[in-house]
């Protein structure tokens, strides 16, 4: 069974409910989304006062997951979800958990966006973050997409972009440490730059992760730690 | 009630058809089955209440029976000991065995069958006599014990079995209807197993009884599992999901999906089942 349909429930309530957990799930997700972008235009710009009002955002993340994860609480306490409806509620469950440890690596970059500017200047490794940045942004935002759409298809194609981000990372650290070996004197400064870096790196695990709950809400196979790919 | 497995039948042959009764998905079949069902049509009079309908059910095995009112998930539990001989223009086709013995067959003692298959119906029935002798009455009718003491042995152990002897062993020569409706449930089900059967079934053993009354003959079902292989038909989804290994769900006379319990609550194969279990169709 490859389609999903959370209305037409006999209780017109529980499919608003269910609509419900959904939508402000996304909306979840497009807050975390706005703050990766806001942390790493912060790091490319050097702009501390971008950096500081993600950080002000943070609390209302963490509020949102909290809420959110009580709703679902609440459902199951209610209605006793089965087969999709189930799924939906530990899928939500489980991708609002993964959308808060993006808010924190958001959290994350920007802490380091305001060190990188008080050190001044634009360190070795901007390229990189402002690449790997974008791929990641890109793969949350698929992954995102991919569950709005309930699209099992769509999330199993984001699944190769994280091993790229991986190579990426991988990659990127071996020129850094070539930084920190011609110049000692950058080495916190570089390792600012790696810091974030992982960072980024943990967004796409966690995009990642966002897929694999589409597969399981939308074709109820758990794909987690598999070589799943199709 | 006739039965008259080479009649050609024009409703099944309609359906055939329109392009064959639709085959049941997932694993209705086990490698050693208990029971085993072929092929059942059941009709009262000109209605047909049961398509074709194939399923095994293995030894120490709970099997669950699901579907909306009228879906024939009960009519087919009274298949399995012949409950529905009794009703008038009930006819049954297809092959049902124990043990791979025919249990239609002409030569099968039905009094024989029903103390090997055994019946718990959902409203608690105790004979309007003691609980000693509630317990005691197939026992002695079947003739399986000689002495009063070997009797007084097995209402013990059945009372224990069902979980009742602690709350009755002080009053066993009271009469049974004085008992709590939960009480009387189990002492239906103690007096079911008092004459060791093979098989249990259960038609929606629970709907008249609380929640607590609930809980204590679900726990008592997960017992029983451990010696005898149990059919229950009910219509409470999360106690399906609580105490049965394999759950069929039946919709409109035909049996849709027989899947391992877990998979049918959390991905279920048949788009009916899953409208069905999601409360989409009731």
């Amino acid at each position: 069974m490859d389609k999903l349909q959370l209305d037409q429930h006999i209780s017109k309530q529980f499919d608003a409910d269910l609509e419900d957990l959904k939508s402000r799930m996304l909306e979840m997700g497009g807050l975390v989304e706005r703050q990766v972008a806001d942390a790493l235009r912060a790091v490319e710009a050097g702009d501390s006062e971008l950096a500081l009002k993600v950080l002000e955002n943070e609390t209302a993340v963490d509020r949102l997951e909290v809420s959110i994860d009580e709703e679902a609480t609440l459902l199951i306490a209610r209605r006793q979800p089965a087969a999709s409806d189930l799924r939906m509620v530990m899928a939500v469950s489980r991708c609002v958990r993964d959308l808060e440890r993006v808010g924190d690596e958001a959290k994350k970059i920007a802490k380091m966006a305001i060190q990188l500017s008080e050190e001044g200047g634009a360190p070795k490794g901007c390229v990189e973050v402002r690449h790997m940045g974008q791929q990641v942004q890109q793969m949350l935002a698929r992954s995102l997409d991919a569950f709005a759409r309930f699209d099992a298809e769509a999330a199993l194609a984001v699944l190769p972009e994280d091993r790229k981000v991986d190579l990426d990372f991988k990659s990127a650290i071996r020129e850094l440490v070539t930084y920190m070996m011609e110049d000692p004197r950058s080495i916190s400064r570089v390792l600012n730059v790696l810091w974030t870096l992982k960072a980024v790196e943990r967004i796409g695990d966690h995009a990642k992760n966002i897929c694999e709950q589409v597969v399981y809400l939308v074709r109820g196979r758990d794909i987690r730690h598999t070589e799943i790919t199709s | 009630m006739k039965r008259d497995p080479q009649s050609e039948n024009p409703a099944t042959a309609a359906i055939a058809q329109q392009g064959g009764v639709p085959a049941t998905v997932g694993e209705p079949f086990v490698a050693e089955p208990k029971m085993s069902v072929r092929g059942a049509n059941v009709f009262y009079g000109e209605k047909q209440a049961i398509f074709d309908v194939s399923l095994d059910i293995a030894d120490r095995e709970v099997l669950a029976m699901i579907g909306p009112s009228g879906c024939g998930k009960s009519t087919f539990l009274r298949c399995l000991n012949r409950m529905n001989d009794t009703i008038e223009g009930c006819r049954v086709e297809g092959r049902f065995t124990l043990d791979g013995e025919d249990i239609y067959d002409p030569r099968m003692d039905v009094v024989e069958l029903r103390a090997r298959v055994g019946m718990v119906f959902q409203k608690p029935n105790p004979f309007p006599k003691s609980i000693y002798d509630n317990v005691a009455y197939g026992p002695r009718l079947h003739g399986l014990v000689n002495h009063r003491s070997e009797l007084d042995e097995l209402v013990e152990q059945s009372l224990r079995r069902a979980g009742l002897w602690d709350e009755v062993k002080d009053r066993l020569h009271q009469p049974a209807t004085g008992l709590s409706g939960g009480q009387q449930q189990r002492l239906c089900i103690a007096r079911c197993i008092a004459i060791s059967p093979e098989v249990i079934l259960m038609d929606e053993p629970c709907s008249a009884l609380d929640p607590i009354a609930t809980a204590k003959i679900e726990e008592l079902i997960s017992e029983l599992a451990e010696n005898y292989a149990i059919a229950i038909v009910t219509h409470s989804m999360q106690q399906a999901a609580r105490v049965s290994h394999r759950t069929a769900y039946f919709h409109l006379g035909r049996l849709v999906e027989v899947n391992a319990t877990d998979r049918v609550f959390t991905a279920p194969e048949h788009e009916l089942t899953e409208a069905y279990i999601t409360g989409r169709i009731g």
